[in-house]
């Protein structure tokens, strides 16, 4: 019977295929954004985490100011090398520790010239990022001590400024000062920012402080805890560490953050996802127009068909089975309309992957509740014309013209 | 109150100081104003009767669509005036067939598939839809016509498709409100033939409302309607 039903609704939709179209075109682009939005949504978050999970997971980020939000820091004072070397010294999980300052500025090689980033920090700073050397060396302990005129150059500031020549014993101006380059950087590619980890200049902590930043501070500490160690009890230790170094009183909250991967991943998937639940909002707000359309078009069904209805209720049929008739052809209208949006979706994040280098990721949960949130929009928009047919009195609907 | 003189059958109708008012008050419209008819198995009666005489009301409190506002309907010694909605469907789709003055076939779907439609509500299946219907539109002289749509026949061959739909379940009662109202004298000859051969040859009670003559003189019995009552209630001598 249900069968007979949903074929008989196939019939009444093919009947008026122009007018089924434009009835299902709210849904169906309504669930193709869904669709969409989602799947790339997905898509980059899995993206950031995939980069992020390949930093390590055993990767701890020690930033001063308090993260408020995705995005947000308060501002608190900078860290200084001390409190690296105390970090080094005193937490015993710790695998190897390394300060990074960063400050942005034109690298110059003859006349090509390039902006790039400078990070100050030491050899430790490879270890953690397990990053390795393609040519050349790491500093000496001598350089870092007495803040030499030294660099390592990274693919893409050797690509932009270098050009075909080979960067090893070169100079290179960074700023005003001109540095020599020791050691030549592994590639690594896009980060999961979108950003180029490779266009960056190493230079020793000391030697960026005096001759680049002007001051004692350290603006970030990465540490990479030693296999097998735990990760929270790391994080414990650093915070009770840098608490008693920065002085802050028992019932007062941190002035700084020592973050996780985990966390990390939470921060900047944070945005993504908020970005991810305001347009599937206005994907949602699109269905339920869609769902308007429906009743529109089933309450002039029902009227254009009334005669029908007369004749069907006259030779025995239920209440609730002309109801039923209506319900499904309501619910199959827009469950179409929904398979449809899906697929058009799906289309449209494929055709999307290369354009936005997002890579595609199949969610079938977020298809299968499109589909059913497509059908139940049929079953709640459908409810009221199928009713107003099943409710007509025989008499009436075989007298109407 | 009945003519009849076949004492050996059972009335399957029996209506007993039948009233509808529609309306309250001033408004009031006393459409049946106390009607007693009894319509035995096998009868072929015609109602006859100007407009507003209130043959079509009692047809369609005869055919389950409306109840009495007083008095009794009894439809094979049940009380229809009793049944909720779903009951009186009920009984309608298990001893009732109707024919309509304008066929009120589903256009664009084939004559097959509008024989089979009470048979989709009696919950038959497929294959035993399709042989029925095909029986039924045999019965009615359309063989092999079952893949046409109603706007391929032509009028007569569309009541005779109706006639089939309603016939096709085997009803007690057919029930035919004008159903040569649309047709020419010819056609209209050929549809009350059919009447006359499934009243005879399958024994199916047929009750007609007809406001001509020469198409009421295919009934056995002609009752005439006036204001509400009934005036005359008369056997015809023989069918022709």
């Amino acid at each position: 019977m249900l069968w007979d039903t949903i074929l008989l609704a196939l019939r009444e939709i093919r009947r008026n295929v122009m007018r089924s179209f434009l009835t299902i075109l709210g849904i169906v682009i309504g669930v193709a954004s869904v669709i969409t939005m989602v799947t790339l949504g997905g898509g980059a978050t899995v993206q950031v985490t995939q980069q992020i999970a390949s930093l390590g997971s055993n990767l701890l980020i020690v930033t001063p100011g308090r993260r408020m939000g995705p995005g947000q820091a308060s501002t608190a004072a900078p860290f200084r090398s001390e409190d690296v070397e105390a970090i080094a010294r005193d937490i015993r999980s710790v695998a190897a520790v390394a300060p990074a300052s960063t400050q942005r500025v034109t690298a110059i090689v003859g006349s090509q010239n390039w902006s790039t980033t400078v990070t100050g920090t030491d050899n430790q700073y490879l270890r953690v990022r397990s990053w390795s050397l393609k040519a050349g060396r790491q500093f000496s302990d001598s350089e870092l001590r007495a803040g030499a005129a030294v660099c390592i150059v990274g693919n893409t500031v050797r690509q932009k400024v270098f050009g075909a020549l080979d960067p090893l014993g070169s100079r290179i101006r960074l700023g005003k000062l001109s540095f020599q380059v020791i050691g030549l950087l592994e590639a690594k590619g896009q980060s999961s920012m979108g950003t180029d980890q490779d266009d960056l200049v190493l230079l020793p902590l000391r030697t960026f402080q005096r001759r680049v930043s002007g001051n004692q501070y350290v603006n970030l500490i990465q540490v990479s805890i030693r296999d097998g160690a735990s990760t929270e009890k790391a994080q414990r230790d650093i915070e009770r560490l840098m608490r008693g170094r920065r002085h802050i009183a028992p019932n007062a909250d941190d002035d700084f953050s020592v973050m996780d991967m985990k966390e990390i991943t939470k921060m900047l998937t944070g945005t993504t996802q908020v970005l991810t639940g305001l347009l599937g909002a206005v994907a949602a707000v699109s269905l339920l127009v869609g769902g308007i359309g429906i009743m529109n078009i089933m309450l002039v069904s029902v009227t254009e068909r009334t005669r029908e209805i007369g004749t069907r209720l006259a030779i025995g049929a239920l209440e609730r089975e002309v109801l039923m008739q209506f319900l499904v052809e309501a619910v199959v209208l827009s469950s179409s309309g929904g398979l449809f949006g899906i697929l058009l979706g799906l289309a449209a994040c494929i055709g999307l992957k290369n354009m936005l280098k997002v890579p595609f990721v199949f969610n079938p949960g977020i298809v299968i509740i499109a589909f059913l949130f497509s059908a139940a929009v049929g079953v709640v928009f459908g409810y009221f014309p199928a009713l107003k047919a099943a409710r007509l009195d025989p008499i009436e609907a075989l007298r109407h013209e | 109150m009945t003519a009849s003189g076949q004492t050996n059958r059972q009335p399957c109708i029996e209506l007993r100081g039948v009233t509808k008012i529609y309306g309250t008050g001033q408004a009031a419209m006393r459409a049946l104003r106390g009607i007693d008819l009894d319509v035995e198995e096998g009868d072929f009666v015609a109602v006859m009767g100007p407009s507003g005489s209130g043959k079509s009301t009692c047809l369609n409190i005869l055919g389950c669509l409306d109840t009495p506002t007083t008095g009794t309907y009894l439809f094979k010694g049940v009380e229809v005036g009793r049944l909720d909605r779903d009951q009186r469907a009920r009984l309608r789709r298990h001893y009732l067939g109707f024919v309509f003055q304008g066929y009120n076939l589903l256009s664009r779907t084939s004559a097959s598939e509008n024989v089979e439609l009470p048979l989709v509500y009696r919950g038959i299946p497929h294959r035993q839809r399709r042989a029925q219907a095909r029986h039924a539109l045999e019965a009615v002289g359309l063989k092999g016509w079952e893949k046409h749509s109603p706007s391929e026949l032509s009028g007569g061959e569309q009541q005779r498709v109706a006639i089939a739909r309603a016939i096709v379940t085997g009803p007690a009662v057919l029930m035919a409100d004008e159903p040569t109202g649309n047709l020419d004298t010819a056609r209209s000859h050929e549809i009350m033939e059919l009447l006359v051969e499934l009243n005879q040859r399958e024994g199916i009670t047929i009750v007609m409302v007809t406001h001509e003559l020469d198409i009421a003189a295919y009934a056995k019995r002609i009752v005439h309607f006036l204001d509400g009552l009934v005036e005359s209630d008369k056997r015809n001598g023989s069918p022709i």
